[in-house]
């Protein structure tokens, strides 16, 4: 069996699982938040009308909860999401539950590492499709919606169809400033935004054996735009290292075995990789940096728990290191953790002498919700992770996703820029 | 189950343009209901009503795993989305929920079928049949789990121990 399938046979009591059964797995963590939190909150209200108890959950040291999407608040009625959230947490008795404004928060894909809060070898499942990012630990993670996730509350479990796996091959090192972000958007350029669709997008290789967790992290988080089901990378003595330094030992590391099948495997030269964008409205609308169209950019956004973990912004403070900006240049650290490190190892002061702005942790603008929206037919670049119609604001808006150190050079231009042309 | 047919003849209709973001911060069904497909058609409220279908092409509801997305379609009327295809949270937050059923349809159908048409769907026989022009088409089976929480009435009234 390959690392999902193992995963996936153990949760579910089996002693082997193939591709396309199904099976209810037993699920190790949840985590919800300030969008899908409430949304649960509204399943579990119809439930009890249906005379379904909710009184308790399965196992609330199992669950998390992060505030991110709707923070600060932008109106009244996303205030009262979160004070409902809170009640919830506090009535069932969920303990960990980072707020805003009190310590470490952040984005939760970026909390779901940050703070060791999966494991390898665990069944994760979110109530965001992001959720996927966490596969980087060596761990099942599945985004779900507000019904599914109520069900785990209550049931600590939840049926899956064992995906069957691509895997994808990464071969050498990525050159200097070419980026995770840059050979995913490869990848979905290459196989389409469903071209992973029901799938696990699993990468291995020794592109993979080069690369930091937070590349790795910034891999998985993508493999939803292909339409995954989870992406995933086995887990190695970097993640040992990154979890132990977080306080998580003790870890059951899951690998696949040596005859493990995959149905599909591709192979990618990482060490040929050039810096690549997604032009709106899809993210498989990809081509490389060299041949970008040559728009007037009004804005330049490095945030989400796609492009603001600590790598992230250090990417983007070499390029705009003693540089200014010619655009509206936006930066969100994803998690208290990473602004305070940001902070004390000086990168806050190169963005803001660059004449960035420099804000809190949320997902507002990479959702179009609040904080920073488009206007009708700005254009954007971002380091987010799609880019459909009216994703960050306006219908008429435009996204052109990228990496951390392209945005942070096309800033400095206000051209789609290739960060090699500026050094 | 009969109903007439909203066209929308592309791929990738993704949960931004069903449900924008600014109103995920909605919960109240009937308010979605009114900002349903509000990124890709502002004349879809004329037209939808109760017990309507969707037809449209590939890759139906990629991106985001709100649920928002078939609860403000369902919460318009719409009963079923006919589509080539379906990304995977959408799909399952539509049997899941209970709120509408997705419904694989292959290439004769998507082509034969027009906007207005009115459309019977039959799943006890897998098959489709277009009143307007009369012609039939094959949609694709429901796999077993599937079939069986849509026969339940949702997950959480499917019961695996009786399996």
């Amino acid at each position: 069996m390959n690392i999902v399938e193992k995963i996936l046979a153990r949760a579910s009591g089996k002693s082997s699982v193939v591709p396309d059964d199904v099976i209810f797995a037993d699920v190790d963590k949840v985590m919800m938040h300030d969008v899908s939190g409430p949304g649960v909150i509204k399943v579990f209200d119809k439930l009890k009308k249906q005379g379904i108890s909710v009184d308790k959950l399965w196992d609330p040291t199992k669950v998390w909860v992060a505030e991110d999407h709707f923070v600060p608040s932008a109106d009244k009625l996303s205030a009262e999401n979160i004070v409902k959230l809170s009640n919830f947490t506090k009535n069932y008795g969920i303990e960990k539950h980072f707020k805003y404004g009190m310590g470490q928060y952040g984005i939760c894909h970026t909390l779901s590492h940050e703070e060791a809060m999966v494991m390898p070898g665990d069944v994760y499942v979110g109530g965001d499709s992001h959720t996927n990012t966490t596969g980087a630990l060596g761990a099942f993670a599945c985004g779900l919606g507000h019904t599914d996730i109520a069900y785990v509350l209550l049931n600590g479990n939840i049926w899956f169809k064992v995906p069957e796996t691509y895997y994808f091959k990464l071969n050498g090192k990525l050159p200097d400033h070419v980026m995770a972000k840059d050979l995913i958007l490869k990848i979905i350029g290459e196989i389409g935004n469903d071209g992973g669709a029901y799938r696990t997008m699993q990468f291995g290789g020794s592109g993979i054996d080069e690369m930091s967790i937070e590349s790795r992290l910034t891999l998985c988080n993508m493999t939803t735009e292909a339409g995954a089901k989870n992406g995933i990378v086995e887990p190695d003595q970097k993640v040992v290292d990154y979890l132990s330094q977080r306080g998580a030992t003790d870890l059951n590391l899951v690998t696949g075995d040596s005859d493990a099948e995959y149905s599909k495997i591709f192979e990618f030269e990482s060490s040929e990789m050039e810096p690549i964008i997604a032009k709106p409205f899809s993210p498989d609308n990809t081509c490389v940096v060299s041949e970008a169209p040559s728009v007037e950019l009004d804005k330049s956004y490095i945030g989400s728990c796609t492009g603001a973990k600590y790598e992230d912004l250090e990417a983007a403070a070499k390029i705009l290191k003693g540089r200014k900006v010619k655009i509206r240049t936006e930066i969100l650290p994803a998690a208290i953790s990473i602004y305070q490190r940001a902070m004390e190892n000086g990168l806050l002061k190169i963005f803001l002498d660059a004449g960035a702005t420099v804000g809190p942790p949320t997902c507002g603008a990479c959702c179009g919700a609040h904080m920073g929206v488009l206007a009708k037919d700005e254009i954007c670049i971002s380091t987010t992770n799609r880019n459909f119609p009216g994703r960050m604001g306006h219908v008429e808006s435009q996204t052109y996703l990228a990496s951390p150190m392209v945005a942070a050079a096309s800033a400095v231009t206000g051209k789609i820029t290739d960060p090699r042309d500026l050094i | 189950m009969k109903g007439n047919i909203i066209k929308y003849a592309r791929d990738n209709i993704d949960t931004d343009v069903i449900i924008p973001g600014q109103y995920l911060k909605v919960h109240d069904y009937a308010e979605l209901a009114t900002h349903a497909m509000e990124g890709l058609d502002p004349d879809f409220h004329s037209k939808v009503k109760e017990g309507d279908f969707i037809l449209s092409g590939k890759n139906f509801g990629c991106g985001s795993s709100r649920e928002h997305a078939p609860i403000a379609l369902s919460h318009c009327g719409v009963k079923a989305i006919l589509a080539l295809s379906f990304a995977r949270i959408f799909y399952r937050n539509s049997v899941d929920g209970a709120f509408l059923l997705p419904i694989e349809i292959d290439q004769d159908a998507y082509d034969g079928i027009s906007e207005g048409d009115e459309i019977d769907i039959d799943v006890s026989k897998n098959e489709i049949k277009n009143i307007t022009k009369n012609q039939t088409y094959k949609m694709k089976p429901f796999s077993e789990i599937i079939g069986k929480i849509i026969a339940a009435g949702g997950l959480f009234k499917y019961k695996p121990d009786q399996d």
